[in-house]
């Protein structure tokens, strides 16, 4: 699908050009065919068990009636997992099927194939578990008083981490910086909490698995790193990596949660077990517990300024429940942590963040990653110090804006390109609309189609915020891309790089770099796969366009030298690319060594109209402002629509989107009940794009994925404090709390 | 899973008889939803989307006919808007493009849920819904065909053929309230007539009851008639909503409304 046809289009566009998507009109037309679609002769379909306890032991498990249902294939547990039992990005404490515990609503315990999906489901109806319910550990503050989930108190410890000895701690973390006792001439307080965000995307987890015949398989799958499921795959099936290959499927729609394995082993063992090709889909429902959530977070804060608005001191104190196994929490502790003051010079500060395992739903990578939930509470927090202080909000955040050669609470200083203060002048001097004038149609109004008010109880508030976060993995990953480029003798270019594709646009991105290097159109991007290059590094952290950049211009560069040096013919050049190292933080203060923590950072600010229905607590986000810190934009209609699509996400939470549990179950586990935003809800969009070249970076590109999430939530917010006077200290903010109930 | 295909009314009355196991089906907007998420597995299903008998809408004596086939994108049309404004408005409110097109009010009052949209402006305009089955037709005033939460009074072997309400009456309006701005379940929903000439407020609720209900009263309560219709409500908390909110919109919505009704 994602083949370009030379000559179709006169030019294809070179770095800097907005150029159509390759895969954008198969997919408006849908002939994209993506991993749910996957089909071959012979298939069976899996279908997997899942625990309706949050927490609970198993005591046996009885699949005698499974395995006399008509049609089926094979019906497998723990037991059956020929090699590791466990899984996991970070440390591999994840059952591939439930041993002797299950830990979290929906976690797989067994596994069925089937010649139709409706014998597997049946199948699986039939498997008799015996639980016996535990307690479930819901609440986060109270997790380091309960019984350990994990009873090995080793299994989570890692040299660079803070010992933290409690139960149920998955990582704790501090910084102090300077004299966090400094004391500023105002004292602002408050406490904030997120709900849990889901990732929403459209594709189902799904993929198809077929076995080699010669003991290995090939794994089709929708996906955000190919080469990092292979390393937990291979070692679960007991195989060396080289039987097993990862293809990456049509992917719809990823955001983190496709970070963490779903179908991969599943799929595999019943394939290698059946020596038929598996295909596995997740329905909507299943999808909720097929892959880890946003952190939900409580955050305590306490911002210190001198009487003219410069920040003295921040103390921050966040929890995050990372749910029933690690995924990447530590990873997101380390970034709420780092980023907690938000973009601006903060001369003295603690910030002490623990994540800890609970039986809710687990928790990991979503788009922002950590950035998200402090941003949330920072803002809040200079919002309540410019009315203290009774200083413009914008003011006072230029007062404070970080820039190039200021320091970081984590000592690191900022070597690299970070315009807070130009994307928050930008972003301010965009002009808003005037208010819309009344009458107006209903769907102009907070409560749209529903018809609610004519214009009463609507009030209009304005909201400003600035987030950045990193780009690119931290604390001392190596963290690498590889490309391959293969020129052949008519000139045409075949590239190979396992980034994955997830809708962010990374085909075009790598098609732009190899048509500008090599000076043709006639680039085609190979299939993206384990089989013919090495690792891209993970599709996640606002990465892949740097990255993948850096390694196709290397490898396009050398393959080009080669050639010459042979004077002509076929070529083949394989290159890997590297950022500048980093090094974990001191665990005891939080402070870097001679390395810094975070390769780079990016920016953004957001200006917000909304307009709320203060009587029935309904809103209308009416304009969004936002200027953005993108380094080099590759495709600037790309990096648009990365804006637009981020924005909605950060306004999905800020007013709709949450994952509701009781006692650990999800009870919202559909797109009737976990409602995200629709063509409405999202307003139209003005996107400046600010343009100072990484020096580190490839051609100066910057990640441009996240930041739009990171800030939107606290701008949307912000405008609904200004329309309403009140607090809202929680996400999503319902109708509730804007009409001040409870 | 047979489907059955009936080109008549009088088919789909024998076939119903015949196969009390098979669900019927119009635009499946409700069933297909069931069968996807695995809540069901009927043995067959009744397409009724060829029974001409069961489409469009008539008007005799004041009285409006509409076929239990009439879908929201139907109901939207300018005449009907005039005859029936709340209907139509709520109509609008329903789901997206898509599933106006394809859902009907007969589907609407199958499912009989307590958020059903059709629900509460019908309820405001006197409806009866017209059942029929081989063994004869009878009517029942909607408030009776609701008995309780996705519950109603149809007979295995019955169809609904229609629902009957009077056009006309007074001036209208209907509000929806969901946490986005389109396509959302009611949290709470209200239908609201004013009818000068018999001197009567009626109000009819959505997801504030187990069933929609409706409250009437004279003209001369417009004062306290946000207060009546509230305390009607037994409204519960759940995942759409708290029921101290759901009290408390409905308040609102019916202060609203009474206002939109009687400067209009
Ligand atoms: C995305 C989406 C959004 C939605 N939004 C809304 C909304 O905003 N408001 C709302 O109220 N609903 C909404 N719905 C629900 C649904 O669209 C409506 O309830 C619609 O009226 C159902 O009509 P249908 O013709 O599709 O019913 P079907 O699904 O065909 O049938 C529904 C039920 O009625 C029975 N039935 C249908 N016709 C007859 C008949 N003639 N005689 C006897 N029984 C019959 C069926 O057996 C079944 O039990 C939504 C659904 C979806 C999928």
């Amino acid at each position: 699908m994602s083949r370009v046809m030379p000559g179709t289009e006169a030019r294809l566009g070179w770095i800097g050009e907005s150029v159509r998507r390759v895969d954008g009109i198969p997919k408006t037309t849908g002939e994209f065919e993506y991993a749910s679609d996957l089909q071959v002769a012979g298939m069976l379909w899996g279908h997997t068990l899942r625990s309706p306890y949050a927490h609970a032991r198993v005591r046996a498990i009885d699949l005698s009636g499974a395995l006399s249902v008509a049609g089926v294939h094979a019906v497998l547990t723990h037991s059956d997992v020929p090699g590791r039992k466990t899984y996991g990005l970070e440390f591999q404490d994840q059952p591939v099927l439930a041993i002797d515990r299950v830990r979290y609503f929906g976690e797989p315990v067994a596994i069925v194939a089937a010649e139709h999906p409706e014998q597997a489901r049946r199948a699986a109806e039939r498997i008799v578990v015996d639980y016996e319910p535990l307690v479930p550990i819901v609440d986060p503050e109270r997790a380091t008083e309960s019984e350990p989930l994990h009873p090995d108190p080793e299994s989570h410890v890692s040299d660079h981490y803070l010992r933290d000895p409690r139960p149920n701690v998955l990582r704790t973390m501090r910084i102090i910086h300077g004299d966090p006792d400094a004391r500023g001439d105002v004292v602002v307080e408050g406490t904030y909490e997120l709900g849990s965000q889901d990732q929403a995307f459209l594709g189902p987890e799904s993929g198809l698995a077929v076995p080699d015949g010669k003991g290995g398989v090939d794994v089709y799958v929708a996906t955000q790193w190919l080469h990092v499921d292979r390393e937990q795959v291979a070692p679960c099936l007991g195989l060396p990596e080289e039987q097993v290959r990862i293809h990456l499927a049509g992917v719809g729609g990823a955001f983190g949660g496709r970070e963490d394995l779903s179908i991969q082993i599943h799929a595999a063992l019943l394939a290698l077990h059946t020596s038929r090709p598996v295909k596995m889909v997740y329905n909507r429902q299943e999808s909720f517990s097929g892959h880890v959530h946003r952190h939900p977070a409580r955050i305590r804060a306490e911002h210190r300024a001198t009487r003219d608005g410069r920040l003295v001191c921040v103390q921050m104190r966040i929890l995050l429940d990372g749910g029933a196994y690690a995924s990447s929490s530590t990873a997101v502790t380390a970034n709420a942590t780092s980023f907690a003051c938000g973009p601006y010079a903060v001369p003295n500060a603690l910030i002490e963040t623990m994540s800890v395992f609970t039986n809710n739903p687990p928790c990991g990578a979503m788009r922002g990653f950590g950035a998200v939930q402090t941003c949330f509470a920072a803002e809040a927090q200079m919002d309540k110090l410019a009315q203290a202080l009774e200083i413009d909000p914008v003011e006072l955040r230029l007062l404070n804006a970080l820039g190039t050669g200021d320091t970081l609470p984590t000592g690191q200083r900022i070597t690299s390109s970070l315009p807070v203060a130009e994307v928050i002048r930008r972003c301010a001097a965009l002009r808003e609309p005037d208010p819309e004038e009344l009458p107006r149609a209903a769907i102009r109004l907070p409560g749209g189609a529903g018809n609610t008010t004519r214009g009463e109880g609507v009030k209009r508030g304005v909201g400003f915020a600035v987030g950045f976060k990193n780009i690119a993995y931290s604390e001392g990953f190596d963290d690498s891309c590889a490309a391959r480029v293969r020129l052949h003798e008519d000139g045409s270019a075949e590239v190979h790089c396992a980034a994955a594709e997830v809708g962010q646009g990374v085909t075009n991105v790598i098609l732009q770099v190899a048509r500008t290097e090599l000076a043709t159109d006639d680039v085609r991007i190979a299939p993206v796969t384990t089989a013919a290059v090495g690792s891209s590094g993970s599709a996640s952290a606002s990465r892949m366009t740097w990255m993948a950049s850096g390694a196709v211009r290397d490898a396009c560069r050398a393959a080009l030298v080669e050639r010459e040096a042979r004077g002509g013919g076929e070529v083949d050049v394989e290159r890997v690319y590297r950022h500048r190292r980093t090094a974990p933080l001191d665990p005891e203060t939080g402070q870097v060594g001679e390395l810094p923590a975070h390769v780079a950072f990016a920016c953004a600010a957001m200006k917000v109209i909304a307009e709320v229905d203060v009587e029935l607590g309904l809103t209308r986000v009416v304009w969004i402002g936002t200027a953005q810190d993108v380094g080099k934009a590759v495709n600037p209609q790309a990096v648009e629509g990365q804006i637009e699509g981020g924005t909605a996400q950060g306004l999905g939470l800020a007013l709709m989107e949450e994952i509701q549990t009781r006692d650990g179950l999800i009870t919202n586990a559909s797109f009737t009940d976990y409602l995200i935003p629709t063509a409405l809800d999202v307003p139209p969009i003005v996107s400046e794009l600010v343009e100072h070249p990484e020096p580190d970076a490839p051609y100066g590109v910057k990640g441009v994925g996240e930041p739009p999430t990171v800030v939107s939530t606290a701008a949307i917010v912000a405008a609904l404090r200004d329309a309403t006077g009140r607090e809202l200290a929680r996400v999503p903010v319902r109708p509730d709390d804007i009409v001040g109930l409870q | 899973m047979d489907v059955l295909t009936p080109r008549s009314l009088d088919e789909a009355l024998r076939l119903r008889a015949a196969h009390p196991d098979a669900l019927p089906i119009q635009g499946g907007t409700d069933l297909m939803v069931d069968l996807n998420f695995d809540r069901r597995r009927p043995e067959a299903l009744l397409n009724l989307n060829e029974v001409a008998e069961l489409k469009g809408w008539s008007r005799e004596n004041g009285v409006v006919r509409l076929g239990a086939g009439l879908t929201y994108t139907d109901a939207m049309s300018a005449k009907l808007a005039a005859l029936l404004p709340a209907f139509s408005e709520a109509s609008r409110t329903v789901g997206s493009p898509q599933i106006r097109n394809r859902g009907t009010i007969g589907g609407n009052l199958g499912t009989a849920s307590p958020a059903g949209d059709a629900l509460p402006p019908l309820l405001i305009s006197e409806c009866e819904v017209e059942l029929q089955s081989v063994r004869g037709e009878r009517r029942l005033a909607l408030e009776s065909f609701l008995i309780g939460p996705k519950r109603n009074a149809l007979a295995p072997d019955e169809l609904i053929l229609a629902v009957r309400v009077r056009g006309g009456l007074g001036t209208q309006t209907f509000m929806k309230v969901g946490p986005r701005n389109a396509m959302v379940i009611a949290v709470v929903s209200l239908a609201l007539g004013v009818d000068r000439e018999r001197g009567v407020l009626s109000a009819a609720f959505g997801s504030a009851a187990p069933v929609a209900t409706l409250v009437t009263a004279a003209l001369d309560d417009v004062d306290s008639f946000p207060e009546q219709v509230a305390a009607a409500a037994s409204p519960i908390d759940d995942v759409r909503g708290t029921g101290a909110y759901r009290r408390h919109a409905l308040r609102v919505l019916v202060a609203r409304a009474l206002e939109r009704c009687l400067t209009r």
